[in-house]
This record gives C-alpha cells, sequence and structure tokens, in this order.
C-alpha cells in the first residue's frame, strides 16, 4: 500500500499490521493529550506540587530527556568536528532521538509554565541574570539546529527525494551540516551546564550547592560532562531495541563498539570527577553549612543513602568499567548491561539534584515532604514517551535512518523455478540481492 | 530581546545573554538561507534529477 515511501534496499512489514501494532502507543498519546489540556484549561492544580516542590516530575523529566538527548549534539561533534567518519551510521538515529527528547523537553515545559500562552516572555522580557534563561534560549536554539539535523533525513524520503530542490536541498545541507553541528555543540555545552549550575547556585540549599570556578558551580561542568557521557548510551540503548522489535540487525557492531568506547572513556572521568566532588562536598562544602552528609539522606522510601549508591555505583562505576574493557563492549549482554544501567544511572543523578534538592529540609523544624505525581503529570510524562515511539516507528519506516540496514539484510527474492534453477546451475533456492547503499 | 523593549540596559549582562542568543540564531539563519538559495540556483540549472 504504501511500498513507494519504503526505502530501498529495506523491507516492511504491511501498512494495517504497521498501524494495528501501533494502537497501544496511539492510546497512551491520547491519555496525554487530555490530561495535557486539562492541564492547559483549568491550570496546575491538576498536579501535586506545592510550596515544597515546585519542580517535581515534569522538571525531572526535562532534565533526563535533555541528558539522554546529549548523544545528538556529541556524536555530531564526534563525527563532523573530531572526525569520526565510522559514526555517520548512527548519526541519523541519534539525531532522531535527540530531535525527539528536546521537543519533549520543549512540551512538557509548555505544560508546566501554566501559561503557555505568556511563554514568548521568556524571550522577549528576557531576565539575564537567571540561568534558566540561558537554558530556554539554548533549548529554543538547539531544537531548531536539531530540526536542520533532522530535515535532510526526511527529505532523503524516497518520493521526497524525487523532487529536485528538496534533493538539492538535502545535499547542500549535508554541505555544511559542521556549521550546524559545531553551532548545536555551543548550545548544548551551556544549557546543559546551565541546567547543572542552577543547583549549584543554590546556596541555602546545602545538598546542592557547590563551590566552583567564577560565576560557574561544579554541576555546571558534571551535567555537560555527563550528557556527553550517557547520551550516546542511550542511543545505542534505543538502536539495539528498535534490533530487538525488528528482529534485524541495523548497526554494525564495530559502530556500537566505538561509540561505546567513547562513552565509556567519557562515564569513567566523569565519575571520577563526580566522587571527587561528592567527597569534597561531604567533607568540606556541606559541612561548613553546619550540616553533614547523612543529613542529606533518610529513611523514606525515596531519598535513601541508597540512592547515592545507584548513581554512582550500580549507574556509573560497573557500566564505565563495562564500557572501557574491550570484551566488556563486545560481548552483546555486557554491552547492553553498561548501557542500561548508564541510562538508569543519569536518570538517579537528574531525581536527585531536581527533587531531593526540593525535599531535603534546610530548617531544623522542618520533615522531609513527600511527594507523588498526580495521573495528569504522569499520563502528561508519558505522552513524549509516546510520541517519541510513533515518531521513531514511521522515520524507520519510511526514512533510511540506518544506512547499514540493507547491507546487514538482504532482500531474499523469491525462489527460482526449479527448471530454471537447473539449467542456470543455480546452487541454492533464493538469490540474495545485492545491498544498495 | 530587542534594545526597544522597556527593560532593556546597555549592560554586560545584557550583551553576553542577547549576544550569544542573536549570534546563534544568525549562524543557523544565514546557513538555512544559504541552503535554501543555492538548492533553487543548482535546481534551475537543471543539477539533481532526484538520483544519489
Amino acid at each position: 500500500m504504501d511500498d513507494a515511501l519504503i526505502p530501498k534496499g529495506v523491507k516492511r512489514c504491511p501498512l494495517p499490521e504497521f498501524l494495528m501494532k501501533l494502537g497501544p502507543v496511539v492510546a497512551l498519546l491520547l491519555w496525554g493529550v487530555v490530561a495535557m489540556f486539562m492541564c492547559w484549561i483549568k491550570g496546575l492544580n491538576q498536579t501535586n506540587m506545592n510550596d515544597s516542590y515546585g519542580f517535581a516530575l515534569w522538571i525531572w523529566a526535562d532534565l533526563t530527556v535533555i541528558a539522554l538527548g546529549g548523544g545528538a549534539f556529541f556524536t555530531g561533534l564526534l563525527r563532523y568536528i573530531i572526525g569520526k567518519d565510522k559514526l555517520k551510521e548512527i548519526l541519523n538515529f541519534a539525531v532522531l532521538i535527540g530531535f525527539i527528547c528536546y521537543s519533549s523537553a520543549l512540551l512538557i515545559l509548555a505544560i508546566d509554565i501554566g501559561q503557555p500562552l505568556r511563554g514568548w516572555f521568556i524571550f522577549w522580557h528576557a531576565n539575564v541574570h537567571s540561568m534558566l534563561t540561558e537554558v530556554a534560549f539554548c533549548l529554543t536554539c538547539y531544537f531548531g539546529v536539531l530540526t536542520i539535523e533532522y530535515l535532510p533525513l526526511v527529505l532523503e524520503n524516497r518520493q521526497i527525494d524525487r523532487v529536485p530542490f528538496f534533493h538539492n536541498l538535502s545535499h547542500n545541507m549535508h554541505e555544511i551540516m559542521p556549521v550546524f553541528a559545531a553551532t548545536g555543540a555551543f548550545l548544548s555545552f551551556f544549557h546543559q551546564g546551565s541546567l547543572g549550575g542552577v543547583a549549584g547556585v543554590l546556596f541555602a540549599r546545602p545538598f546542592a550547592y557547590r563551590e566552583g570556578i567564577f560565576i560557574w558551580p561544579w554541576t555546571f561542568f558534571l551535567f555537560t560532562w555527563s550528557a556527553a557521557a550517557y547520551g550516546p548510551c542511550f542511543t545505542i540503548m534505543l538502536a539495539k531495541i528498535t534490533e530487538k522489535i525488528t528482529g534485524k540487525r541495523l548497526v554494525k557492531d564495530d559502530v556500537y563498539a566505538l561509540l561505546a568506547k567513547i562513552a565509556g572513556w567519557m562515564m569513567a572521568t566523569y565519575v571520577v570527577a563526580k566522587i571527587v566532588d561528592t567527597w569534597y562536598w561531604a567533607t568540606v562544602t556541606a559541612p561548613s553549612k553546619g550540616q553533614t552528609l547523612m543529613d542529606f539522606y533518610s529513611n523514606n522510601p525515596f531519598y535513601g543513602i541508597w540512592i547515592l549508591i545507584l548513581e554512582i555505583g550500580v549507574g556509573g562505576v560497573i557500566p564505565a568499567a563495562i564500557l572501557i574493557t574491550r570484551k566488556g563492549r563486545r560481548t552483546p549482554f555486557l554491552l547492553v548491561t553498561a548501557v542500561v544501567l548508564g541510562v538508569v544511572g543519569v536518570c538517579v543523578n537528574r531525581w536527585a539534584m531536581v527533587l531531593q534538592v526540593m525535599a531535603v529540609p534546610v530548617l531544623p523544624f522542618e520533615g522531609w515532604p513527600m511527594y507523588y505525581p498526580s495521573w495528569q503529570e504522569v499520563a502528561t510524562t508519558l505522552l513524549p514517551v509516546a510520541y517519541g515511539i510513533l515518531l521513531v516507528a514511521f522515520s524507520y519506516r519510511y526514512l533510511p535512518v540506518f544506512p547499514q540496514e540493507p547491507e546487514l539484510n538482504p532482500i531474499v527474492t523469491e525462489a527460482r523455478e526449479p527448471a530454471e534453477s537447473e539449467a542456470t546451475g543455480g546452487a541454492g533456492d533464493a538469490e540474495m540481492k545485492p545491498a544498495e547503499a | 530581546m530587542f534594545p526597544f523593549n522597556f527593560e532593556w540596559i546597555w549592560d554586560m549582562s545584557h550583551l553576553v545573554f542577547m549576544g550569544g542568543l542573536w549570534f546563534a540564531l544568525t549562524v543557523l539563519g544565514m546557513g538555512m538561507t544559504y541552503c535554501i538559495i543555492k538548492a533553487a540556483v543548482d535546481t534551475a540549472e537543471g543539477k539533481g534529477g532526484g538520483h544519489h
């Protein structure tokens, strides 16, 4: 039915089957849309945010998807600026994931601000003393970069590519892509960093407060570093999930190994820096504010000391140790384990830097306030997940997202007639169609 | 955002913040303008038959 739109040299399931499988995802999307409109129409009383939790599930989701979407800027930097050409085989997918992550972050922010019609105020009446203003600027501009990086992939659809203007536009955009990639890296460095900087400058909240250099607390650099380390892990993880769902190999192992190696070393150096930061904070910074390490952890369900162990040990040291060893990243099970643990690690880090910062009592008479998101918050947080699945599914179906797919999955044409096969001396029943790049 | 906004002040904060924003927007805008114009010129010259 839609054969003319499907890239050359690859095979896709029939359209009805494809659409039917997406049914549950569409249902999830609609649930999120209903909750989104409830928040917009009725206001933020639809959430469980309160005076203790001005930042809650949405901001955690925001910071997390921005960190996980860091694979796009870092892979682009490696490919276009550092010159790791092999990564071009996974760059399209990294850009797609980055596009989904950043559009999701902007969507969540549009819900979170409560008054979306005034969203433009942050640009028009910019508060130039706020790191979040810089984040808003960079997020918006970087989303523009990701759109520009994603557009050539859309233009490479078989039917669109037949139009000479679009073919030329795609070609020209590829030619100057290093300029866009460099701009994206510049923007990412600052907005990833500023998201960490927001926590680090909270001098009245010793759990988050860090010293640093000039106006930048150490968390500024740790956030950028962690996004560069863990973003590629998320790209690898989703590529592996896509392979599992489609039942095909989509990226060669050496491409995975190269990206995993770079991510592993970034992660290893990040974890060392994070451990040093944590040790200095626990032994020097926090005591100087009159608190000890264990003041920041409690026996309640969300904020025990386990969170620190899970973040740095399980989600940092272990995956880094796996990925920096050749055997670790070449063993499929260990590679998948490492990237999953890495993704968990960065999610927990952002959870601590958003939610735990709000929860830790800072006055002697305060307790640990708990926060459970409302169903509207959960639904609107799952909305981008559903949207992301749909965009990956449609992009995979209609666009050449994985350039190595035709080579790794040659199409087996129908069996020849036995007589013809014998006459031509054919050895097998099937013919392998040559790979089309 | 613009010098004609009532809250605009010619200080370092505005120059750094807004300078960064306008720099990024200029690079993206000029880059895309170049691509679109060149694509139009190439198409007018008969390039790009739609086959890689």
